[in-house]
């Protein structure tokens, strides 16, 4: 453990040896009251957080509870997101809540890249997470397949209660991992994300198939992996 | 409390049966279940009957078209698709339905939608899930699928989770976004 005197520079030391700086302060350095020292970064983020204008991206049920969210009773605006913006262009935090359907995934990916930078996207419910219970040829099995995803929620619907938790992960999420540049995401997860954006995956895997029980389509198929072919009827 | 004896009305869709008879024996057969009668017609005279339906018996609006696809179905010994007209006549608050049978290869049928404007889309719903083609339709595009789909998804061989069509899109990720 470090003793006071170590943890503190000296400021009678002046400035680094051989810089030809010479630094003889007055007295000792000293912080004025109501002051606060810490990271541009940390006050980038710390702005970010509390401010965060939601996308409701509401396809199905998952968009009630959100809704309900932004009512009084569990109010969203406590945690400085209740700006719902219907423009991309004004809102970095997509909220997918609801199944995406097939035909509905280019527009889902044109709206996250018309967001602006920095941006993050909460995926809402078992069907934007999964597909949940919609394994049908017209339902996209887990929108990370597709866009990069921040926070998951699972729940069917979720809970209000739970998206809160979802923002306020989030939150964290932006305070440790921001700077003023981006966002890098949690720095542990920094290794991981890299793999992903340069696309070290194997062709046809995805996140999801480093869980090992994924075809070449992306899903569990009961009985192991299947040639699944264009000419083989089901 | 009404006193009035109410006379004994002829079940429904007798008058309009009676009308039917025109055609004569071998055009359409006749099934019932319940309150609710069903003509099997052969495709040739589908439009010939639906336009005696609506003309001569008032059923003026055509209320549903859709169509099922009986492959495999236990049982089964007639064609394997099945188009199915619902039409309604207002004054008598009858329904009827219409049935005609398709089979495989480049199942067609003629299109109605010259008498009844709102068969446009309901015909081509039919085509989108089914691949059963309307001649004459104006416009016979596919409405709920991609343009870029391929199959016929309500088809009974075609694999419940698709053939792959759902992962076909690029993946974005943190980088290009």
């Amino acid at each position: 453990m470090n003793t006071p005197g170590e943890s503190r520079p000296n400021p009678s030391a002046g400035a680094r040896p051989n810089s030809g700086l010479e630094l003889k302060p007055a007295g000792g350095l000293e912080v004025p009251e109501n002051t606060i020292l810490t990271t541009l970064d940390s006050v980038v983020s710390w702005c970010r957080k509390y401010s965060l204008w939601p996308m409701p991206f509401a396809t199905a049920c998952c968009g009630i509870e959100l809704m309900a969210v932004g009512a009084s009773r569990f109010d969203i605006a406590r945690f400085g997101a209740e700006v719902m913006r219907f423009s991309p262009r004004q809102c970095d935090v997509m909220i997918v809540a609801g199944r995406v359907a097939m035909k509905m995934m280019p527009v889902l990916q044109r709206i996250w890249l018309q967001m602006p930078e920095p941006k993050w996207c909460i995926s809402m419910g078992a069907c934007a997470c999964t597909g949940g219970i919609f394994d049908t040829y017209a339902v996209v099995q887990g929108v990370d397949r597709f866009i990069p995803v921040d926070v998951y929620i699972p729940g069917c619907p979720p809970r209000p209660e739970q998206i809160l938790r979802a923002v306020m992960d989030l939150q964290e999420k932006i305070q440790r991992g921001g700077t003023i540049a981006g966002t890098t995401g949690l720095p542990e997860l920094i290794d991981r994300e890299q793999v992903v954006s340069e696309k070290r995956l194997s062709k046809g895997f995805t996140l999801a198939g480093e869980r090992g029980d994924e075809d070449r389509f992306g899903y569990r198929i009961p009985g192991g992996p299947a040639s699944l072919g264009a000419n083989e009827p089901r | 409390m009404s006193t009035n004896v109410s006379t004994p009305k002829a079940p429904p869709h007798d008058e309009t049966l009676a009308t039917l008879a025109i055609f004569g024996d071998g055009v359409y057969s006749v099934a019932s279940f319940r309150d609710n009668v069903r003509l099997y017609v052969p495709p040739a005279r589908l439009v010939d009957v639906l336009l005696a339906l609506k003309d001569r018996c008032g059923f003026a609006l055509l209320s549903e078209l859709g169509a099922t696809d009986y492959l495999g179905y236990p049982g089964r010994t007639r064609s394997r698709f099945e188009v199915h007209y619902v039409l309604l006549n207002y004054d008598k608050a009858e329904r009827i339905v219409v049935k005609v049978g398709l089979d495989d290869p480049d199942p067609t049928l003629p299109s109605v939608v010259s008498h009844w404007m709102g068969a446009d889309w309901m015909e081509r719903e039919v085509f989108d899930m089914y691949g059963i083609r309307f001649a004459g339709h104006p416009d016979l595009r596919r409405i709920l699928m991609p343009e870029e789909f391929t199959s016929f998804p309500l088809r009974k061989d075609y694999p419940l989770r698709g053939r792959g069509e759902r992962h076909n899109f690029r993946r974005l990720t943190r980088g290009e976004s």
